[in-house]
């Protein structure tokens, strides 16, 4: 089931939540929402959900080519699994479950023998088949989280909707969860849209994610898309971690004050360099400790500060110090002028620098 | 102003606190000594002085006093009364609570403002207002005596079955249903904008109508604060004294409460009577507490 | 509906136009009617109806009553309150049950019970009342106020003493249930703050827990104020209801009522009706502060 967005605008009096908003979410994926608070992802997932509607005049929501914008919630066949879950306080887990099966209309509604027999399966698909009996408030977060979703899975809707779905959780049982839900997902194929703001969880479960900022949608892509090719200085600052300074050296032609982008992992550092395209740094502080090694360091021609991560193994042949001085290359930047981004690798061998933008040469 | 009245959503003191935040023991033992001599005085001595002076003269006089048909009579009047303004504004308070707590629109505060009002007004007021309008005197009056009255029939029938509004039953309900208007209201709002709405999202998307999402999800949710509100509505509907003395017309054995048949007893000197008629009050004011605890104690409980 | 106030959640029509409804007969149409019926008095008339000497005594009766029994609340109260959050003792749900006693208790019984204790020939008045009555001529020599609001010679019931008594039963439950919340969720933080900085017990109280309180007292002060201004039940049985001495205000717009004055009576209505919306108002304003200056 896939489902079509188109021209989605959303205003709570004088603040616009989506501005014109379009979006595919292709059958079978697995699509993340991603932007910070206040960037409209989940106000746009409601709205898919039909739990709010875009405003007058606006926005079209079709699932599978069959328009829904007029359908309410609980008939569009949708699962939303809610960020602090909404489990009902005073049913059972297995009562929660049952739930949308046992408020359907008496015709259309199965017997109770094969109700419960669906609470069962779920709640072994969930791997929780002893706590039926339960309360609510007697299970851990992501106990709840997984009720959570076999409640939305059991009226077998045919989209499913997270809103934040690790959000409430602790590290541990987040990443446990994740690959969880990545794997479930797979397995029934129905077609997932979430929303988080955390870029780690978007890029390591979607296949497809999309960026949001300020009521609009900045870049969707791939992971490897967004995270490699980011379509705006918000996409590249809002995935990961990245060195942002203003160019020197290397203004474009007739373009106003430039920005370059480096991530981290894309500084290389050398004791001794003598090409065209280093920099002279000072040694800041090194941090030596986790899965790599990291160092601050200080331009010395405009004092800007740069990290740079390496490989401990690197980091160790290196041996810097605080307040050593050294060198470094930039091996991948992404170059910004006002309303356009270039971008260019550069190889570390410092051969002539390799021009990848659409269309444009410098 | 009702939120002193209302405490629902108030949790029990903690016990134990870090030694910088605690007093030294004399102080302790003063203020505790104090605080408990002034609710013995002010609160527990006339309840006390209720039942003694009930039982002044034995049990005897004391189960004569309750038999006196007329205040039977006043007890079988409250009981209608409150049974009739109770649900009365049960359901209105939940429709309020409703549209306050699941919707936004302009004018919001101004309606719970409004809503508030009643607990602003002295009782003998309340009692007023519904003279003005439905006595001799009044807009009720001067149409039963109007000559073109709008709806001759509707006229004709009243002056017929002598419909009485003001000194009969129906004005002593108003009057009970004006000062207990807040009490479900008050109780219901804030608990409902507290446990916000995803819940009855959650059972709309899994295909809830809406009287299935208010039955199934926000009843079960909500029935303690509503029991609550009740149970305050409810002590204030039968122990209304100002608004219903303005309105009854101290018709005994007719429109007399049992406030009211209280009142009627202690000014003709009956003591044992009065008292006996307000112990059966104060029963049901210390009912009213004990229910009222055990609600705080299971909602508490709940929210741990 | 138009698509921008549509809602998923159903019900919003029906639950606000019987909101509306019903509040507009049974409180708003009702209320009206006093300020429509005073509408139709010549400002001579009204003049006369709300200032004439006995219904003046009679708001100076009300207004003095109802603040000493308040500010009596609030020294009491917050011991109370103080006493019910901080220090555990046996019984103490069943004396925190037992503040909400004037709530739940009709005011007719209050009003005998009080009487039965306080009236010369009572459990309390036969031997408060002499005590009393010495205590109050050694305070008037020093405090001419004291026959200035007509305590000189004053039994405890029966006169004006007797209206303080009741009001202060009738208030006593909102200062305490105003406090109550806000010292259960004062932060220990602050308390030890102020100690490790080297205050004492003393100065903790009274430079860092009172002010935290003070938004609350105010509020609690408010409104057992206004249910004074407004009882009646209570207050008849105990004041002995002596025009310009013991009469308050209700009570007189009840005898105006049994006089057939009905204009006089709503006229005086009507002034009352202003002061409480005003006071209302004023604790809407109280609690906004309080609660935005608890939340800093």
């Amino acid at each position: 089931m896939s489902i079509i967005a188109r021209n989605i605008t959303k205003t709570f009096g004088a603040y616009t939540a989506l501005n014109d908003v379009s979006l595919d979410v292709p059958e079978g994926k697995l699509v993340a929402l991603l932007g910070p608070s206040g960037s409209g992802k989940t106000t746009l997932l409601r709205i898919i959900a039909g739990l709010e509607f875009s405003d007058p005049g606006s926005g079209r929501i079709d699932f599978h080519g069959t328009d829904v914008t007029d359908i309410p919630a609980g008939k569009r066949g949708v699962g939303f699994v809610f960020q602090h879950y909404a489990l009902f306080r005073h049913m059972t887990v297995a009562q929660n479950i049952a739930f949308g099966l046992t408020v359907q209309p008496r015709r259309e509604r199965q017997s109770a023998e094969q109700i419960q027999a669906r609470v069962k399966e779920l709640l072994k698909l969930i791997q929780l088949d002893d706590l039926g009996a339960r309360y609510p408030t007697q299970l851990s977060g992501g106990q709840r989280q997984r009720v959570a979703l076999a409640r939305a899975l059991a009226v077998q809707p045919k989209v499913l909707l997270l809103d934040e779905p690790f959000g409430a959780l602790d590290a541990r049982v987040r990443k446990d969860l994740r690959r969880w839900l990545r794997q479930f997902q797979r397995e029934i194929g129905i077609t997932t849209v979430f929303v988080t703001h955390d870029q780690e969880e978007a890029l390591e479960l979607a296949d497809q994610v999309v960026v949001m900022n300020n009521a609009k949608i900045e870049q969707v892509g791939t992971p490897q898309e967004v995270y490699d090719q980011p379509a705006s200085p918000f996409v590249i600052e809002f995935l990961g971690n990245v060195n942002r300074f203003a160019a020197l050296g290397h203004p474009l032609p007739g373009a106003g004050p430039d920005v370059i982008y480096v991530r981290p992992h894309d500084v290389d550092i050398q004791r001794h360099y003598e090409g065209e395209h280093g920099v002279r740094v000072r040694v800041q502080h090194v941090f030596s400790a986790g899965n790599y090694g990291r160092v601050a360091l200080v331009r010395l021609d405009n004092g800007d500060t740069i990290d740079a991560e390496l490989s401990r193994v690197r980091l160790k042949e290196l041996g810097l110090a605080a307040g050593d001085e050294a060198h470094v290359v930039f091996r991948h930047i992404r170059l910004f002028p006002a309303g356009a981004f270039v971008e260019r690798d550069v190889a570390a061998d410092d051969a002539t620098p390799a021009v990848v933008d659409a269309g444009r040469d410098i | 102003m009702a939120s002193a009245v209302s405490s629902l959503s108030r949790s029990s003191g903690s016990a134990v606190r870090p030694l910088a935040t605690r007093d030294a023991t004399w102080v302790r033992y003063t203020l505790t000594a104090v605080a408990l001599g002034f609710l013995a005085l002010f609160l527990l001595l006339p309840l006390v002085a209720v039942f003694a002076e009930a039982l002044r003269r034995g049990l005897g006089a004391y189960i004569t006093a309750l038999k006196d048909p007329d205040g039977l009579h006043a007890l079988k009047l409250t009981l209608i009364t409150a049974a009739l303004a109770v649900p009365a504004n049960l359901v209105f308070g939940v429709a309020a609570a409703w549209c306050i707590a699941k919707f936004t629109f302009p004018g919001k505060s101004v309606l719970i403002t409004l809503i508030d009002l009643p607990f602003a007004v002295s009782p003998v007021i309340s009692g007023l207002i519904y003279v003005l309008i439905f006595g001799a005197q009044g807009w009720y009056g001067q149409y039963l005596n109007a000559e073109a009255p709008w709806f001759p029939a509707l006229q004709a029938w009243l002056i017929e079955q002598d419909f009485k509004i003001i000194f009969a039953v129906p004005g002593i309900v108003l009057a009970t249903v004006f000062v207990t208007f807040p009490f479900v209201a008050r109780e219901l709002i804030p608990l409902m904008q507290q446990q916000g709405n995803d819940e009855e999202y959650a059972a709309i998307t899994l295909g809830a109508n809406g009287w299935q999402t208010f039955w199934n999800v926000t009843l079960p949710n909500i029935k303690w604060g509503l029991f609550y509100g009740v149970i305050l509505c409810n002590a204030r509907a039968m122990g209304e004294f100002g608004a219903v003395s303005v309105v009854s017309g101290h018709i005994r054995g007719e429109t007399n409460t049992l406030p009211l048949h209280v009142e009627i007893l202690y000014n003709e000197y009956q003591f044992v009577g009065a008292f006996a008629a307000a112990s059966v009050l104060a029963l049901l004011a210390l009912v009213t507490l004990v229910l009222k605890s055990l609600v705080e104690w299971a909602h508490a409980r709940r929210t741990a | 509906m138009s698509r921008s106030h549509r809602s998923v959640i159903p019900g919003f029509g029906l639950s606000l136009g019987l909101t509306i409804t019903y509040l507009s007969l049974i409180v708003l149409l009702p209320l009206s009617a006093a300020f429509i019926k005073t509408s139709g008095l010549t400002w001579e008339e009204f003049k006369t109806a709300v200032f004439s000497p006995r219904v003046l005594a009679s708001y100076r009766i009300s207004f003095l009553a109802s603040f000493a029994a308040a500010s009596l609340n609030c020294v009491f109260g917050l011991i109370v309150a103080w006493v019910l959050v901080r220090y555990p003792f046996p019984g103490r749900r069943v004396v925190d049950a037992l503040v909400d006693l004037p709530f739940a208790l009709p005011t007719a019984v209050a009003g005998i019970a009080l009487t039965a204790l306080y009236a010369p020939n009572g459990w309390l008045g036969h031997w408060l009342d002499p005590i009393w009555s010495s205590f109050v001529h050694k305070l008037a020599d020093v405090f001419p106020f004291v026959d200035w609001v007509g305590l000189l010679g004053a039994k405890l019931a029966f006169d004006r003493p007797g209206i303080f008594i009741a009001l202060t039963f009738i208030g006593l439950p909102f200062v305490v249930r105003t406090l109550q919340p806000i010292i259960e969720e004062l932060e220990p933080e602050f308390e030890e703050a102020s100690a490790s900085l080297g205050a004492n017990r003393w100065q903790t109280i009274t430079r860092v827990i009172f002010p935290q309180l003070l938004p609350a007292l105010i509020t609690g002060f408010a409104m057992a104020f206004a249910r004074a201004l407004g009882e009646y039940g209570s207050v008849v049985f105990i004041s002995g209801n002596m025009p310009m001495r013991t009469e308050i205000t209700p009570l007189l717009i009840i005898t105006k009522l049994e006089q057939y004055d009905y204009a006089g009576a709503t006229a005086i209505a009507v002034v009352m009706l202003v002061a409480s919306f005003t006071l209302l108002l004023i604790i809407n304003l109280l609690q906004k502060w309080s609660r935005r200056h608890h939340a800093v």
